[in-house]
C-alpha cells in the first residue's frame, strides 16, 4: 500500500513550520532535508549516538527515531534555538569556554542533551548511578553527569571537558537563560 | 524502507480495527523505526498509538499498579510509587538505553522489543527469526551475546529488555485487546522460547494490542535490586542482568523473586533457584548453590560460556547485598 | 611543570614567549558556530534541487556478478538513474584498485560498491536500491590469519615507508642472556567511527561540450585535505586536478578514514557526470561506515625479550602478523617503534602480511605505533614484573643516548622526564604490589606505558598571506578535523607577522589555495606552520609593516636544513588507575594522566583537548572496541554503534594531560611537534598493566571485556579463547 503524504506542523526554534511529508520522514530528516534546519546532526540514524538530540516540548529525544507525523504539533528546539553565535546560551558558552568540543559534530546534540538533562535532574529523575532511586533530590556529581550524558557519544574524546562545562552551569537555570528563540 | 500509510487513532477500538486491517502498531518508535529502516521489517500501514489514552499509572486498591502501555520509560522510572515500592523496576529502566531513548520508549513497546542479535539485524545474513528456514548464523558465529538457557538449534537470540526482567520477577499480568476482545496474559506466558518458530517472539495474536501491565503488590519488593553487566558502563545492552527481591527473616529466606536477563529468548524467571532458597539460610553459599541449580540446564557455546559464572557471581552478589541491606 | 632546555642549537631563535600569540590559550574560533550547530558540514552545504544517491553493495566476498535486475528499481517513481558496471563511465587511469569501481562484474570483497540508485529523495533512492536484485557466481574467499600463518609474506615496505623487516646485532644470542619473557598479543579490527559519517555532494558542470577541459567538478566533501583528494580523484575521473573543486571547511571527525579518497566519492562523481548540472548528494549510513572506508587492520604479535636482573633489556624479537586486502595492500608499521624505543643492541623486528578477500584496511590514528606499542609496553611490564624492577625505572634504565636504529642523535627526547614528572603528578609511589589493593568487590591497580610518535613531515607545504580590509588572512589547503587548525594557524601567522592574533583569519578547507598536505600523521600544526611562518616573513619582507589592501604573497615551508641528521620523535608517558570487578569482570578506568613532551605547544587549550582525546580513544580501544569480521561471510557483523562500542561518557573518569616545556627546532620553525596521535599510543598498555597490578591477570588481547577476565580466571568456559575476528 503506497503512503499518502501527511501534513505536519512543527514549531522549530520558535518558528511555526508546516510541511507535507511522506510518513517515512523522521523529525531529523524533516528538519535537515525538508526544512533546511542543519543545527541537528545525523550520526547513526538508529538511536546509537545521540547526535540528533533535540528538545521536544521540554524533553530531549532522538529525532532520528521519531517519525515526523507522530510529532505533529510539537515544539522542537535545536542548538540553534538555544542561542546564536552572537548570543550563546550559558551551556553553549560553557562548552566554548571549556573547549568541550573538537570536530563539533556531536556538539549540538550534546548541548541540547545537557540542557534538558539538567531539567531532568532538577525534577528529581533518578539515574543508573543514583545511590537510592527513591530519593527525589539529585546530587549532580560528575558520575551523575557522565551517566546522564552517556547517550551522546563523542569520538574526539571531549568527555572530560563536556562534564566540566555542564558542571559550570549546573547551578544555573540554563533552559530559560541566554539568547535565541524563546 | 517501503512506503506505508500512517494512521493516528484516538481510541483503542479504532486502533484495533485499523490493525486488523493490515496495520502495524507504532508506539515510541525506538525499535520499529530502527527496523523499518534496516529493512528487516515492513509495514503497509502504521497505527500510531501515541494519541491513545494509555499513558496513566494508577494504583490498585491492593497496592499494586496498573501501568498503561503508553507510559514512557522515563515517566515510569520516576513515578513515586514505582521508585519506592518496586525500586528494581526503576533501576532496570534507568539501566536501559539513554535518557533520550527513555523519553521516547513506551512500556508496551519495551515488552515487545526484538532481539539485538547482530545477524537478525543484518538482512544479508541468514536468520531464522527474520526469515524462517534460512538458518541461524549466530550459533556458530559472533556469539558472545547468545542465550545460555532455552535456546534451540534454530535460534540462540536473547531478549534485550531490562524492564522485562523485574516484571518477570513480579508475577505481572499483561492486559491485551484484539479483534476478539480483551484478555490477560501472565507475564511468564507472554514471551516464548524459540523452539522451531523463532520468528514468533510472543504469544500475542495478530492485531493484539498491549493495553497495560498490572503489577501485583509485593511488600518485600521495597528491598529489591537490578544489576546489569555490560561492555560499556552505560548505553549498552546487557551481557547478563539480574533482578531480585528478597524477604529475609531471622537469617532465613522467607520469600524471593529472581529473574535473569541476557540469558534466554525471553526474560528468564529463575524458579528453580527461588524454590531452592525458600526456607533456607540467607547465605552466599546457599545463594550460590541455588543459582547453580538454575544454571544446571545451561548449554553455552564457545563464545558465551563466561555467562554461566557471570550470572552465578552476579546473583550471589545481588542476593548477598539484599541480605545485608535487610540486616541493617 | 618541568622546564627542559632544548638540547640542540636552534636554527632560528623562537619569539619571546610572553607577548607572543602562540603558547597561550586561545578559544577555538569556530566554537560559537559549532555549539549552535551552524558550522556547515559537507551534507549541509546549500545546493539547488539536489538528487540523492544510495549505493548497491556486494553481498558475497568473492566472485562475479551474474545478473543485475534493476527493472523494479527503475520503475519506482522518482528514480533518475541506476548505475552499475553495465553503464558506468569508464575509468582509464587505474591508480587505485579500490577506486576502480563499476568497471567489471568482479566482486573483490563483501560490501564492495557495485552500483547506485539516484532519485529525487533519499528515501526513494534507498528503497529502490533495495529493489535491485543481484545474482552472483560465488567463489570461495580466503579469510582469517594467524601467527606463523604459512601464507604470510614479509613486505619490503609497510605504511609510512617503513621497512618490512629490520634486525641489528644477534637477537637469538641476546635472548639467551637474562630472563626470557615471551608472549603473544592481539588487537582486533578497529573502525575510526567519526560521529559525522562520510558525506558528499557532487556537481558536474559541463560548461561546453565542445571544450572538454571546460568541465568542472565541485565536491562538497568531508576530508582531511582537499588538495590531496582532488589530486587523487582527478585521474580516476578523467580530469585534471585543476578541474576539481573540493570544499571541506568543517569535518566531523576523521581519525584517518577521511585522509584518503574512498570509492563512494568516485561513485557519486560518476552519478553526477551522468546527471550533469544536478547536485548529487550522498550521506553514508553508519552501517556502510564499516564497509569501504578503511579500518585499522587486526594484529597478532609475538614478542620474545630478555631482561637482566637490573632491568636492562638484552634483546627483543618482535614480529607482527596482519591481514591485507587482495584488492589493495595496506600493512601497518606495527613493529617499527620497537626499533627506536629502547637501548637494545640485539633486535629482530618483522612484519608479516596475509592476503585476504576483504575490504582494504587503512591508517587509523597512530597506525602501527598504536598496535605495536600495546604489545611492547605490555611486554615491558611483564619484564619488570619478572625481574622485580619498578616499571618506570625499567624504562628509564633502557633509555638510549641516540636512536639505536639510525645512530642519529635525537632532536629532542624527553621520555624520561615524562615518566618522572608523570609519576610524580599521578602518585605512582602509591602503587601497591599485585592484587594488594581492594575496594569492596573491586581490585584496584596502577599501570604505566610509554608513548611515542615519529615526525612524518615528508613534503614541503605552501601558504599564502593576504592583507584585506585591515586584516591578515593566512591561506592554505589545511583542514581542521577537530584539531584546532582554524584557531592555531592564525596564532602562528600573527606571531610571525608581529601582530595581534585577533587581526588574523584563516582561509582553509578548500582547493584553490596554496598546496598543503592533508591533516594526517600529526604533522599539521608544525608542517603547515612552517609554510605559514615562511609566508608571513616573506609578506613583511615584500610589503613591509604597512601593507596596502590586497597585498599578497605565497611561500614554501621546508624542513629545517640539517634536520635529516636527527632522529625526530615526540614522547610521552601514560599512567592509569584501573579497577576490576571480582564479581562481573568489568573493568573501569578511574583516572589517567598523560605526560607529554611534544615540542612547543602553540595553543595549550586545543593541544590538551587533542591529547586527552587520544587518551580517551586509547581507553575506548582498551575496554570496548572490537569489530567482528565473520569469516563465513567476509564482513563485519557488529557494524554499527550499538554493536561496535566506543567509549561513552560514563566510561571516562578523571583524565588529564600535561605537557612538558620543549622546543624542537628540527621539526620546523614553530618548535612544535605533532600531538594528534601521540595521546593514543600506549594508553591501552597502561590500562592493561594497571589491570595486572590490580588483579594479577595479564590480558594480552584487546579489548579487556568481561569475558576475557573470566577466561583468565579459569572459570569453566567451553573454550580458553574467544574467536577474534581478523
Amino acid at each position: 500500500m503506497a503512503g499518502h503524504e501527511v501534513s505536519v506542523r512543527l514549531t522549530v526554534d520558535g518558528t511555526a513550520r508546516q510541511v507535507d511529508l511522506d510518513p517515512r520522514v523522521t523529525v531529523l530528516d524533516a528538519l535537515r532535508d525538508e526544512l533546511g534546519v542543519m543545527s541537528v546532526k545525523k550520526g547513526c540514524d538508529h538511536g546509537q549516538c545521540g547526535a540528533c538530540t533535540v528538545i521536544v516540548d521540554g524533553r530531549r529525544i532522538l529525532s532520528c527515531l521519531a517519525l515526523a507525523a507522530s510529532y505533529d504539533g510539537a515544539d522542537v528546539t535545536t542548538a540553534a534555538g538555544l542561542g546564536t553565535t552572537d548570543h550563546l546560551n550559558p551551556m553553549q558558552q560553557a562548552f566554548a569556554d571549556r573547549d568541550a568540543l573538537q570536530c563539533g559534530y556531536c556538539t549540538p546534540g550534546q548541548v541540547c542533551s545537557a540542557v534538558a538533562m539538567l531539567e531532568e535532574a532538577r525534577a528529581g529523575m533518578p539515574s543508573h548511578v543514583s545511590p537510592d532511586v527513591s530519593d527525589t533530590t539529585v546530587d549532580l556529581t560528575d558520575a551523575e553527569v557522565r551517566e546522564r550524558m552517556s547517550g551522546n557519544l563523542c569520538r574526539c574524546g571531549a568527555y572530560v571537558n563536556i562534564v566540566r562545562a555542564i558542571q559550570d552551569v549546573a547551578g544555573q537555570d540554563v533552559a530559560r537563560a541566554g539568547g535565541g528563540a524563546a | 524502507m517501503k512506503p506505508f500509510a500512517y494512521e493516528r487513532p484516538t481510541t483503542v477500538e479504532e486502533a484495533v480495527a485499523l490493525a486488523a486491517d493490515g496495520g502495524t502498531y507504532l508506539a515510541g518508535g525506538t525499535n520499529l523505526v530502527d527496523h523499518l529502516r534496516l529493512g528487516i521489517r515492513e509495514a503497509d500501514r502504521l497505527v500510531d498509538l501515541t494519541r491513545l489514552p494509555l499513558d496513566e499509572i494508577t494504583e490498585r486498591a491492593d497496592g499494586g499498579l496498573v501501568i498503561g502501555s503508553g507510559v514512557r520509560n522515563s515517566d515510569l522510572a520516576a513515578h513515586p510509587l514505582v521508585r519506592t515500592r518496586f525500586p528494581f523496576v526503576t533501576q532496570a529502566l534507568v539501566a536501559g538505553a539513554s535518557g533520550q531513548l527513555r523519553n521516547m520508549a513506551t512500556t508496551g513497546g519495551n515488552l515487545l522489543q526484538r532481539t539485538r542479535c547482530v545477524y537478525f539485524q543484518d538482512p544479508t545474513t541468514p536468520c531464522n527469526k527474520r526469515e524462517p528456514g534460512s538458518g541461524c548464523s549466530a550459533v556458530e558465529g559472533f556469539g558472545r551475546y547468545n542465550a545460555i538457557l532455552g535456546a534451540s538449534e534454530d535460534c540462540v537470540a536473547t531478549h534485550p529488555s531490562d524492564l522485562c526482567v523485574p516484571l518477570a520477577a513480579l508475577d505481572t499480568e499483561v492486559v491485551v485487546v484484539g479483534p476478539s476482545g480483551e484478555r490477560r496474559i501472565a507475564f511468564g506466558d507472554l514471551h516464548r522460547l524459540p523452539g522451531d518458530r523463532p520468528d514468533l517472539d510472543t504469544t500475542l495474536d495478530p492485531g493484539e494490542l498491549v493495553l497495560a501491565v498490572e503489577v501485583p503488590p509485593l511488600d518485600f519488593a521495597v528491598r529489591s535490586r537490578y544489576r546489569k553487566v555490560r561492555e560499556r558502563a552505560s548505553y549498552a545492552f546487557a551481557l547478563v542482568s539480574v533482578a531480585a527481591a528478597l524477604d529475609v527473616h531471622d537469617g532465613t529466606v522467607r520469600d524471593v523473586r529472581l529473574a535473569l536477563g541476557g540469558v534466554s529468548h525471553r526474560p528468564h524467571r529463575a524458579r528453580i533457584a527461588e524454590e531452592a532458597l525458600r526456607g533456607r539460610p540467607a547465605t552466599p553459599d546457599q545463594f550460590r548453590s541455588a543459582i547453580e541449580a538454575e544454571l544446571g540446564a545451561a548449554s553455552p557455546g564457545e563464545h558465551n560460556a563466561f555467562k554461566v559464572p557471570l550470572v552465578r557471581n552476579t546473583v550471589v552478589d545481588v542476593l548477598t547485598g539484599l541480605t545485608e541491606g535487610s540486616a541493617a | 611543570m618541568t622546564t627542559l632546555e632544548p638540547r640542540m642549537l636552534e636554527p632560528e631563535a623562537p619569539a619571546a614567549a610572553d607577548a607572543a600569540p602562540t603558547g597561550h590559550d586561545r578559544m577555538r574560533v569556530d566554537a560559537p558556530a559549532k555549539v549552535t550547530g551552524t558550522a556547515p558540514y559537507a551534507y549541509e552545504q546549500p545546493v539547488e534541487e539536489p538528487l540523492h544517491l544510495f549505493p548497491i553493495v556486494a553481498t558475497i566476498a568473492l566472485g562475479r556478478i551474474a545478473e543485475i535486475d534493476d527493472a523494479d528499481a527503475r520503475a519506482l517513481p522518482g528514480v533518475r538513474l541506476v548505475l552499475t558496471h553495465a553503464n558506468a563511465p569508464r575509468i582509464r587511469v587505474r591508480t587505485d584498485a579500490a577506486l576502480t569501481i563499476l568497471q567489471s562484474s568482479e566482486v573483490h570483497h563483501r560490501g564492495e560498491i557495485i552500483g547506485a540508485v539516484v532519485a529525487d529523495s533519499p528515501r526513494v533512492a534507498r528503497e529502490a536500491a533495495a529493489l535491485v536484485r543481484v545474482t552472483y557466481d560465488e567463489q570461495p574467499a580466503e579469510l582469517g590469519f594467524s601467527i606463523d600463518d604459512p601464507r604470510a609474506t614479509v613486505p619490503r615496505r609497510v605504511n609510512a615507508f617503513k621497512h618490512g623487516s629490520y634486525e641489528r646485532g644477534d637477537a637469538d644470542a641476546g635472548l639467551t642472556r637474562g630472563t626470557l619473557v615471551e608472549a603473544d598479543y592481539s588487537l582486533p579490527m578497529e573502525f575510526h567511527s567519526p560521529i559525522e559519517p562520510h558525506a558528499v555532494t557532487a556537481i558536474w558542470h559541463d560548461v561546453s561540450a565542445l571544450r572538454p577541459r571546460s568541465t568542472r567538478l565541485t565536491m562538497y566533501d568531508t576530508n582531511q585535505g582537499t588538495g590531496g583528494h582532488g589530486a587523487l580523484l582527478a585521474p580516476v575521473l578523467g580530469l585534471l586536478p585543476t578541474q576539481i573543486e573540493v570544499i571541506s571547511p568543517y569535518v566531523g571527525g576523521s581519525f584517518g578514514t577521511k585522509g584518503w579518497p574512498w570509492p563512494h566519492l568516485v561513485l557519486v562523481a560518476m552519478a553526477a557526470k551522468r546527471l550533469t548540472g544536478r547536485p548529487v548528494k550522498y550521506a553514508m549510513t553508519r552501517q556502510q561506515m564499516f564497509r569501504t572506508v578503511g579500518h585499522r587492520p587486526a594484529s597478532k604479535q609475538r614478542i620474545r625479550l630478555s631482561v637482566e636482573a637490573d632491568g636492562r633489556l638484552g634483546a627483543i624479537d618482535h614480529q607482527s602478523w596482519a591481514p591485507t586486502s587482495r584488492l589493495r595492500s595496506y600493512v601497518d608499521q606495527t613493529v617499527s617503534a620497537t626499533r627506536m624505543m629502547y637501548d637494545v643492541a640485539d633486535l629482530r623486528t618483522i612484519h608479516h602480511a596475509v592476503v585476504q578477500d576483504a575490504a582494504p584496511g587503512s591508517f587509523m590514528r597512530a597506525p602501527g605505533e598504536f598496535s605495536g606499542m600495546f604489545a611492547l609496553e605490555t611486554a615491558l611490564d611483564e619484564a619488570a614484573h619478572a625481574v622485580g624492577v619498578d616499571p618506570v625505572d625499567l624504562r628509564v634504565r633502557n633509555e638510549p643516548a641516540q636512536d639505536p636504529e639510525t645512530g642519529k642523535p635525537w632532536s629532542t627526547r624527553n621520555l624520561v622526564a615524562c615518566l618522572r614528572e608523570g609519576a610524580d603528578q599521578f602518585g605512582w609511589a602509591e602503587r601497591q604490589p599485585v592484587g594488594a589493593r581492594r575496594d569492596g568487590e573491586w581490585l584496584v591497580g596502577l599501570g604505566v606505558a610509554s608513548a611515542t610518535y615519529p615526525n612524518m613531515y615528508f613534503v614541503p607545504n605552501r601558504a599564502g598571506v593576504r592583507f584585506t580590509g585591515g586584516r591578515y588572512v593566512v591561506e592554505l589547503q589545511a583542514s581542521d578535523i577537530g584539531t584546532g587548525a582554524w584557531t592555531v594557524l592564525p596564532q602562528i601567522a600573527a606571531e610571525a607577522l608581529g601582530v595581534g592574533v585577533d587581526l588574523v583569519d584563516a582561509d582553509i578547507g578548500h582547493t584553490g589555495l596554496p598546496w598543503a598536505i592533508p591533516a594526517g600523521g600529526s604533522v599539521g600544526t608544525f608542517a603547515w606552520g612552517d609554510a605559514v611562518v615562511a609566508a608571513a616573513r616573506k609578506f613583511r619582507r615584500t610589503h613591509g609593516e604597512h601593507p596596502d589592501e590586497g597585498d599578497h604573497v605565497t611561500a614554501t615551508g621546508r624542513m629545517p636544513r640539517g634536520s635529516r641528521g636527527y632522529s625526530r620523535h615526540a614522547f610521552g608517558a601514560h599512567f592509569a588507575q584501573a579497577r576490576v570487578s571480582t564479581v562481573t569482570g568489568e573493568v573501569r578506568v578511574d583516572r589517567m594522566l598523560g605526560a607529554f613532551a611534544a615540542g612547543r605547544i602553540i595553543n595549550p587549550r586545543t593541544a590538551r583537548s587533542q591529547l586527552i582525546g587520544g587518551m580517551t580513544m586509547g581507553l575506548s580501544a582498551a575496554l570496548h572496541e572490537e569489530a567482528h569480521l565473520d569469516e563465513r561471510f567476509g564482513h563485519v557483523v557488529n557494524g554499527d554503534l550499538a554493536g561496535y562500542h566506543v567509549a561513552a561518557h560514563a566510561d571516562v573518569g578523571d583524565l588529564e594531560a600535561i605537557t612538558l616545556e620543549e622546543h624542537d627546532p628540527w621539526f620546523g620553525a614553530t618548535g612544535a611537534k605533532g600531538i594528534g596521535e601521540l595521546g593514543i599510543v600506549g594508553a591501552p598498555a597502561a590500562i592493561g598493566n594497571a589491570i595486572f597490578n590490580a588483579s594479577g591477570v595479564r590480558l594480552r588481547d584487546l579489548p579487556f571485556t568481561p569475558d576475557r577476565l573470566f577466561d583468565a580466571w579459569g572459570q569453566p568456559t567451553a573454550s580458553g579463547t574467544r574467536a577474534t575476528s581478523p
